[in-house]
């Protein structure tokens, strides 16, 4: 007999632990019009070549979605430079994946947009780098803010369900009203606040982006009273940024457990940076098939589960739900990948983080760092 | 707040997607996923934008005619309100009269 209670819970919460991801991130290729000072791709993004090409990434989404995968985020880089992104999104629908394109916006005219929802693209996140053209455009590096704001009304007028993301710092985070107020006349579906974490290119920046706890207390109360406001209209995400969590934060819900990432070449991570960590191997979508790569990869299963922890973690209470935080900050911040992230109090490392948080307090003007290939020239 | 002449519908970002894997029904929205049990999966297929509330409650009535009906009620409203919570349902108009004709993109 059928239960009369209906429920909805998070997938695959209870008991035995399956390996199997839900999320794959595509990042479909590094190359980007934008030049953003905390950009997640590698610093030697430019030398990550050649790209897999469309058949790679169809067999890629197949065998994903035969694993486990039911939601696709196609990212990069800028997915737009990809000739064939219909093509793949088109592949995507074919296998009913939740298909969210990550995006800057640019380059892109209307029609192509009506015609990668024609292709059956599910969400359409839009990155703004701030609410006011002068902060968005320091940031990027780029003349883009009116082009994001047309290709926002674009996506609302072809009826995309539309996010719209914030990556918040020192610079922008006095403006958290303004981006509220600017998402809400969209009539964004969702609003990401996302302080940006510490690594990559935004650790090149760390002393120039780096907020103060006041001016995080501000935005996250802003933030929390806009989400009661706009309850079941538009959901109002904030993410705090490591460095003022305290607790280490759930880093990917767990090293290779729920997401799966393909960097353009190829490669099978479990995150973002996780191929600029040293003394790990990774395997290629080119060398394996991806369900014997999630499984056996060096790489993948390094720093899966909790036979690699140490103390603090090892015996710690919060470990089956922080995994012990993230273990490129851990390496950045204390030379071992396998250490407790810092970010948490009680991490033997942690004055990294205060030391941090305390020189925010008291900052002289740094110059960005923008991302940029090796062999350009500064300017 | 769920009102019974509301006529629920999924938001647009919203996908009902059988799991192979585990045969259950997903509820994916961005970034997220909820699995269902079979009642939710009934009742989420009746947020059509056309059946309000109030009838959605009296199907599942007779279906559990043997559970008091006012529990079936209660639990069916605070899941509807759960969805809703998520941004997750239509904001369907509470008023008479159906889906818009004229909503042209």
């Amino acid at each position: 007999m059928a239960s009369p209670s209906p429920s909805a819970s998070p997938p695959g919460s209870p008991s035995a632990e399956e390996l199997r991801p839900y999320t794959l991130v595509a990042e479909l290729t590094y190359r980007c019009p934008l030049a953003c000072v905390y950009c997640s791709n590698p610093s030697d993004f430019d030398r990550h070549r050649p790209e897999l090409g469309t058949g790679e990434w169809i067999d890629v989404f197949t065998s994903a979605e035969a694993l486990g995968v039911v939601q696709l985020n196609l990212s990069g880089g800028e997915p737009l430079l990809r000739k064939d992104l219909e093509q793949l999104v088109a592949c995507a629908n074919r296998l009913q994946l939740y298909t969210n394109l990550i995006t800057s916006g640019l380059p892109l005219v209307r029609s192509r947009l009506g015609d990668l929802r024609d292709a059956g693209l599910t969400n359409v996140q839009l990155s703004i780098q701030d609410a006011t053209k002068e902060g968005s455009e320091r940031i990027s590096g780029k003349v883009s803010f009116e082009h994001k704001l047309e290709v926002a009304r674009w996506v609302k007028e072809l009826r995309l369900p539309l996010t719209l993301n914030f990556v918040l710092h020192r610079e922008n985070l006095g403006r958290v009203g303004e981006m509220i107020a600017l998402a809400e006349s969209f009539e964004a579906d969702r609003l990401e606040l996302a302080n940006t974490q510490y690594l990559g290119w935004a650790l090149h920046n760390r002393a120039a982006l780096l907020p103060t706890a006041e001016q995080l207390k501000v935005a996250r109360e802003l933030a929390a009273a806009a989400r009661r406001r706009l309850k079941g209209k538009m959901e109002v995400l904030f993410v705090t940024p490591d460095y003022y969590a305290e607790l280490p934060r759930p880093c990917m819900d767990g090293w290779g457990r729920r997401f799966l990432l393909v960097s353009p070449t190829g490669l099978v991570l479990p995150c973002h940076l996780a191929h600029t960590l040293p003394g790990l191997e990774w395997w290629s979508v080119k060398d394996a098939p991806l369900a014997e790569i999630w499984q056996h990869s060096p790489g993948l299963t390094a720093f899966r589960g909790e036979a690699w922890m140490s103390e603090p973690c090892r015996s710690c209470e919060r470990r089956a739900v922080d995994f012990g935080g993230c273990r490129c900050q851990a390496y950045h911040l204390t030379g071992n990948a396998a250490n407790t992230d810092p970010a948490c109090a009680l991490s033997p490392h942690h004055d990294a983080i205060v030391l941090a948080r305390r020189s925010s307090e008291s900052q002289a003007l740094v110059p960005l760092r923008y991302r940029r290939k090796e062999s350009e020239p500064k300017t | 707040m769920i009102d019974a002449r509301m006529r629920p519908a999924l938001a647009a970002k919203v996908r009902l997607k059988k799991d192979a894997r585990s045969g259950r029904y997903l509820l994916l929205y961005p970034e997220r996923g909820m699995e269902l049990n079979p009642t939710g999966v009934e009742i989420v297929r009746l947020c059509d934008g056309q059946a309000t509330v109030g009838e959605i409650v009296a199907a599942l009535v007779r279906r559990y005619a043997s559970t008091p009906p006012e529990k079936v009620e209660s639990e069916v409203l605070s899941f509807l309100g759960a969805l809703e919570e998520r941004a997750l349902l239509e904001r369907g108009a509470a008023a008479p009269g159906g889906v818009a004709r004229d909503g042209q993109p």
